[in-house]
């Protein structure tokens, strides 16, 4: 099958900075910290995206930035996955107390948004990056249950479930060897989208102040850091709210072909 | 009893289960977390004798359970407690500010829910041609973006490359109506945008949804225009889901406002709720954490109340 443009120049964009995030160290032209010029410089040639509110180097804090951001979002969301996967699967195939138990308290914790959640906990934690991540984690985890669940139970009622059951296969089995292969491709395609919600996520915690802190350096801190200068007309607080935008522009572009590719792939032998 | 006043009213009663629930999560998640309150508002460098001050002040000495009952009813007696940081009555710090939220999000929700409206009809009405494709592919981008980063772009968009605006939002008491809604322009605007593409994509679902029923056939086949088949037969039809779209997306703004009162320095409730919780001022963010989830929880119960009233099998049962 042909990938269609947009999913490629997505997957593009995506590697690119995965890439950056990856090699970090080696990329940035500067160290994180240095402070190498004036106070909001104009992009040059020394210094592509310009100087921030404290004379530091803005590309290399957005590749250093990127690494956290990225980071952090990905670890969040595999905690999610983790553990949303495998208890919706579980509340599937035991249902019974179990299921009702797990489904309820997911119903509470969605009843709430998931800011205004992390808000409150956060003013009782430290705030640091495990904290971070197994805040966010948990709190999209509830996500990840409704959809595995949902998925699950399709699954469940499967004549092959069935004949393992019969065969006298063992609950693990059954969620690992039955359920897994088969709900993996509608979970990949979610693990996109909730990738991107935990960028988003974790990007307006720091710009709020309560995300990742200083001398650490992420993308919405960037943009905290440096939006005064837009009321002089400095552009530096748009380059890492631009990256964040990209990101998951792009991110987006590649779910929403995964997406479409496994519902294809569900519909028919043809295409 | 009419059926359909016992479903509201189950689904009423619910609502405020949920609600006390929530507050029971909202305690818990910050009373009964790992580690100690006491140390985490006066940080690792603590005195034993301020530790042991700070906790006999708040009650924490007490058992859990009874400071809940304790906080529970006084928030049902409208007394919501004194900040820790300043010692002023939350009550009455919350009365200021809520209303300057609600302003905020009233304001967003006026424009945007009849131009979501309006602009969902457009592109069901050309499903598949340019109007749909431009609609679609613009409201696509921005529903990709946070609040504040959707911000930032209108502001350097809107106060430097076209100045017509200021970029702070600054309300007090005493200001007129209008001043007030010059004010509040930038704000406004974000939040519309943030909010529009969702609204916008679900009515055209729900639209595109009632076009492929047998009757909208019958009205093409009878010669009816486009618009006309989608305003008479279409849309009355499509009522129920985009009512409750259009609810959910208000309970959407109420957190959006958060980061974009912060944005733009606007004195209201979520400014409130964020400066605390960075300062670490129990009270006040149990409060108002309570506030913003009540409204969501209301505006939840109100769409589904909506979705309830507006079926009309459901209306007039057999």
């Amino acid at each position: 099958m042909k990938m269609p443009l947009s999913a490629l120049i997505g997957l593009i964009l995506t590697g690119l900075f995965l890439f950056c995030a990856i090699f970090a160290q080696w990329i940035a032209p500067y160290p994180l910290d240095a402070v190498i010029g004036g106070v909001w410089e104009a992009p040059s040639e020394r210094h592509w995206l310009g100087t921030d509110t404290i004379g530091r180097d803005i590309l290399s804090r957005m590749i250093y930035g990127g690494q956290i951001t990225i980071f952090v979002a990905l670890a969040s969301s595999l905690l999610s996955f983790g553990l949303g996967s495998f208890l919706g699967f579980l509340a599937a195939v035991k249902g019974g107390w179990i299921d009702q138990g797990v489904s309820r308290l997911v119903d509470l914790m969605m009843a709430i948004p998931s800011l205004i959640v992390a808000l409150v906990v956060l003013s009782v934690l430290p705030i640091n990056l495990t904290v971070l991540i197994m805040v966010m984690g948990l709190l999209d985890a509830t996500r990840v249950f409704r959809l595995s669940r949902a998925v699950a139970m399709d699954i469940t009622v499967m004549d092959y479930v069935e004949a393992a059951k019969l065969r006298g296969e063992g609950q693990s089995w059954i969620i690992f060897r039955e359920i897994l292969p088969n709900a993996l491709s509608p979970l990949v395609a979610e693990f996109g989208l909730r990738f991107i919600f935990a960028v988003l996520f974790i990007s307006t915690l720091s710009f709020l102040g309560l995300g990742i802190q200083p001398p650490l350096a992420d993308w919405g801190g960037m943009v905290k850091e440096n939006k005064d200068g837009l009321i002089y007309g400095k552009s530096a607080a748009l380059m890492p709210a631009l990256a964040i935008a990209l990101l998951a522009i792009s991110v987006n572009l590649v779910a929403d072909w995964i997406l479409s590719r496994t519902t294809s792939l569900k519909g028919g032998r043809g295409g | 009893m009419h059926p359909i006043l016992k479903l509201v009213a189950q689904r009423i009663a619910l609502g405020l289960l949920l609600l006390l629930a929530v507050s029971l999560l909202i305690f818990l998640g910050t009373e009964a977390l790992p580690g100690d309150v006491a140390q985490a508002i006066l940080g690792q460098s603590a005195t034993p004798e301020a530790l042991a001050n700070l906790r006999e002040s708040l009650g924490l000495n007490r058992p859990a359970y009874v400071r809940y009952f304790d906080w529970l009813g006084g928030i049902l007696t409208g007394d919501f407690g004194v900040a820790l940081t300043n010692g002023q009555d939350i009550g009455q710090a919350i009365g200021q500010r809520l209303g300057n939220t609600l302003f905020l999000a009233a304001c967003a929700a006026v424009i945007s829910v009849p131009l979501a409206i309006l602009l969902g009809l457009i592109a069901a009405r050309y499903n598949g041609r340019w109007p749909d494709k431009v609609i679609s592919g613009v409201t696509l981008s921005t529903i990709s973006l946070p609040e504040f980063v959707a911000a930032y772009f209108v502001i350097f968009l809107l106060t430097q490359v076209f100045p017509i605006f200021q970029p702070v939002a600054m309300v007090f008491p005493g200001m007129g109506f209008w001043e007030r809604l010059q004010a509040v322009a930038l704000p406004v605007i974000v939040l519309v945008l943030v909010v529009l593409a969702h609204m916008m994509r679900m009515t055209r679902a729900a639209i595109l949804n009632v076009m492929q029923s047998a009757y909208i056939e019958t009205a093409e086949l009878k010669g009816l225009s486009p618009m006309r088949v989608i305003w008479q037969h279409a849309f009355p039809n499509a009522i129920a889901p985009i009512v409750s779209v259009v609810v959910l997306n208000l309970a959407y703004l109420v957190v959006g406002v958060v980061v974009v009162e912060v944005v733009f320095g606007y004195n209201a409730l979520g400014q409130y709720l964020v400066d605390h919780v960075a300062k670490r001022d129990l009270p006040v963010v149990q409060a108002v954490g309570l506030i913003f989830a009540a409204v969501y929880i209301g505006l939840n119960i109100l769409a589904d109340v909506i979705g309830i009233v507006s079926n009309p099998r459901l209306r007039h049962p057999k």
